[in-house]
């Protein structure tokens, strides 16, 4: 039994995970397919189809072209639409994408081909290559390459590969189903990761609010050497990878650019583990996954949904809105962005859709700061959360980036306990986005 | 009390001396034109010329590495003074004014979301606005505030207008807008295509009913061929090769080329 340390910062939420006892159903083939060149961390992928093309299930559309990328496949035969400019939900602009308009068969591409069961027959390099020519990034939310995250740099040994199942946020239960429904399978692929980054020592790590999917990951690992479990008190946003860590082992990453290599740990989301065994057993590159629909629709569900499927598509099959709208969120509802139209399609890290009433939103205007350091109590990388905004609301972006704008995770925790409702989040995003140009621009000057 | 008086007396006295030495010794030149241009300068300080206020301007232009017309604020009545002070020839400076490629105020391109949170536009471009365009302005005003001039008000529906008088060419406004929607164009051309949205038509149709749906119209009637189709769904006018003749204006089905030639007259009528 593992002893956890409290998280620094944080808050008790009221998690509402209404659609818990809810099986994993599969959502069933779009009218439209819309795949984004850039659906994870680091450079989008280059199409390399065309309109009128014929594509089958789990064929490459869209090719990595650096280290820090992933591959995107077709998540079901038809036919190439277009390749053209679409709404991206999360960069909030036009970005590529290939539009597939399905023949509802769900043909195979000949290139899927079964694989091993047998993981000690894989060396290293082949798990890695696996996870690269399946496009897998992380499927917690950043959707971070897996390929990059399995292959830490050489001088830097990993003793502990640590599987997060926490699931912090609020509403989302896709993780928590995934473990009940497939504790076997994530076992599998989690036993791959630790191969490939050659982790002697494995934690799988759940919040006490999931009895079920602790039960059932505790059964699935009975037996398995070097794998342990560890019982989180429910804290978010506990899921994080640097506060996981923290929690768990009690080492601090250091902030950016440091990273959980650093202090020799490698951390994955239960999805990535469910796909990258699916990868290996069958060859099926990441098509789909597990997506929470929830909140204010008619019957709240996890549905198993192709990639590119449209969001309203997916609210209409858990039943529509049931009273008026106010909101409907991509992600969870603390880190998730609101959606200002539902023709966007599910990306590789949509953990779940939150539709919330007109009553449960709060559009009231911010009041002054108070100065009540609330937002400095509950930060949990402990930054100063007031003086960043404060800073980033006046231009003042040197400043804002001298108290680490640039570290903030974004977590939510700051403006969800102002009592002035300021969007706390927004403004360092705001400085964030601001040095980052800044930055670029100093790098440009230098170099031209 | 007396030799308080004597201290402060001869301490002042001292100090007074070596000022005054200090003052012969290390003088700096100052080029007597550079204050002359200050004088002349509008004083605003708006940066516009790309210098740090108008003594900055003043030091280049003396300096030989700004033009004398380089206050595009002042125009030409401050560029020929200028060029009287450095004893050179003005060639003429190109008044510009800076233009808003987008029409879609609140009745033609519906809001379809509410928001809450921060006043600036980049704020709400990195949620992606309320109209449901991508490209379109996101109506929190970031360039009305930036403007010095006062040449710039937010009409009722929601969309920035430019006041050509008083609009003096600074390019604040268009560092301001987070979309790139306002440029710097020569005072002269009347006729200007006001979208910038990359969509298809019948996208285009879904959001804003004063957007170009590239039809071409306008490329087929324009005599000069000063309009061309940019990556195939954007009509954009060529300036340089525009007269002003307003054919295309008559011929665009959904208005989205405006002149303001016509709209002046309309106005005056």
């Amino acid at each position: 039994m593992i002893r956890t340390r409290a998280l620094s910062g944080g808050v008790h939420l009221d998690d509402r995970k209404i659609s818990s006892g809810k099986p994993v159903e599969f959502a069933g083939i779009p009218p439209e397919i819309v795949l984004f060149m850039s659906q994870h961390t680091g450079a989008p992928a280059k199409p390399v189809v065309k309109a009128g093309d014929h594509v089958l299930a789990g064929q490459v559309v869209g090719e990595a072209q650096s280290f820090v990328s992933a591959s995107v496949h077709a998540s079901t035969s038809g036919t190439v639409k277009a390749v053209e400019d679409r709404y991206h939900p999360i960069l909030a602009k036009p970005s590529t994408a290939v539009v597939i308009e399905p023949d509802g068969k769900g043909e195979i591409w000949e290139g899927v081909a079964p694989g091993s069961d047998d993981i000690s027959t894989l060396s290293p390099e082949d798990i890695i290559k696996i996870a690269r020519n399946a496009g897998l990034v992380g499927l917690g939310g950043a959707a971070f390459p897996t390929a990059v995250k399995l292959s830490p740099p050489k001088d830097k040994p990993i003793d502990v590969y640590l599987l997060n199942g926490a699931e912090c946020e609020p509403y989302l239960t896709c993780d928590a189903r995934l473990m009940v429904e497939e504790a076997d399978e994530i076992v599998f692929g989690f036993t791959a990761m630790m191969k490939a980054v050659g982790a002697p020592r494995g934690i799988v790590c759940i919040e006490d609010n999931k009895p079920e999917a602790i039960m059932a990951m505790e059964k699935a690992i009975s037996g398995k050497p070097g794998i342990e479990l560890c019982v989180l008190k429910t804290r978010y946003p506990q899921g994080g990878e640097k506060q996981l860590i923290q929690v768990v082992l009690g080492r601090e990453v250091p902030p950016p650019p440091g990273l959980p290599f650093d202090v020799g740990v490698v951390v994955s989301n239960v999805g990535t583990a469910y796909s990258l065994a699916k990868a290996l057993r069958t060859g099926m590159p990441l098509v789909d996954r597990v997506v929470t629909v929830t909140g204010a629709v008619g019957s709240p569900s996890n549905f198993r949904v192709l990639l590119g499927t449209q969001v309203s598509f997916l609210i209409e099959k858990a039943g529509g809105y049931t009273g008026e709208p106010g909101k409907v969120i991509m992600g969870g509802p603390m880190m998730g962005v609101s959606l200002p139209r539902t023709d966007v399609p599910v990306l590789k890290g949509t953990t779940g859709i939150v539709v919330m009433t007109k009553d449960e939103v709060n559009l009231d205007k911010p009041l002054p700061c108070i100065r009540c350091g609330r937002c400095v109590d509950s930060c949990p990388l402990r930054l100063l959360p007031v003086w960043i905004a404060a800073y980033s609301d006046r231009g003042m972006y040197e400043e804002a980036e001298k108290y680490r704008a640039l570290d903030c995770c974004e977590c939510g925790v700051c403006a969800y306990r102002c009592p002035s409702r300021r969007p706390l989040v927004q403004s360092v995003r705001l400085a964030k986005q601001a040095i980052m140009e800044e930055r670029r621009a100093r790098a440009q000057k230098v170099s031209g | 009390m007396i030799e308080a008086i004597l201290t402060m007396g001869i301490s002042g006295l001292a100090f007074g001396v070596l000022l005054g030495v200090a003052a012969r010794k290390f003088r700096v030149e100052q080029d007597p034109r550079v204050s002359r241009i200050i004088e002349v300068l509008p004083g605003a300080n708006c940066g516009g010329c790309g210098y740090p206020g108008c003594s900055g301007l003043a030091a280049a232009i003396v300096a030989g590495q700004a033009p004398v017309n380089a206050c595009t604020v002042g125009g030409n009545t401050v560029a020929e003074k200028v060029a009287g002070i450095m004893g050179v020839q003005a060639s003429a400076v190109t008044a510009r004014v800076a233009m808003v490629y987008c029409q879609g105020s609140r009745d033609v391109a519906e809001p379809r979301a509410e928001y809450v949170g921060i006043e600036a536009c980049r704020a709400l471009d990195q949620l992606g606005g309320v109209k449901g365009c991508p490209y379109g302005c996101l109506g929190l005003g970031s360039c009305v505030k930036a403007c010095k001039f006062g040449a710039m008000y937010m009409s009722s529906q929601g969309i920035p207008v430019v006041i050509r008088e008083k609009c003096t060419g600074c390019g604040a406004c268009v560092k301001a807008c987070p979309r790139k929607l306002i440029e710097l164009v020569p005072a002269d051309k009347q006729v200007h295509i006001l979208c910038r949205s990359y969509d298809k038509g019948p996208v285009v149709r879904k959001y804003c009913k004063v957007g170009c749906i590239a039809c071409q119209a306008c490329v087929r009637a324009c005599p000069l061929k000063a309009i061309s189709m940019d990556r195939g769904t954007l009509a954009r006018i060529d300036y340089s090769l525009c007269d002003n003749c307003e054919i295309c204006v008559s011929k665009c089905p959904v208005k989205t080329i405006v002149s303001y030639k016509l709209r002046e007259e309309k106005a005056v009528s």
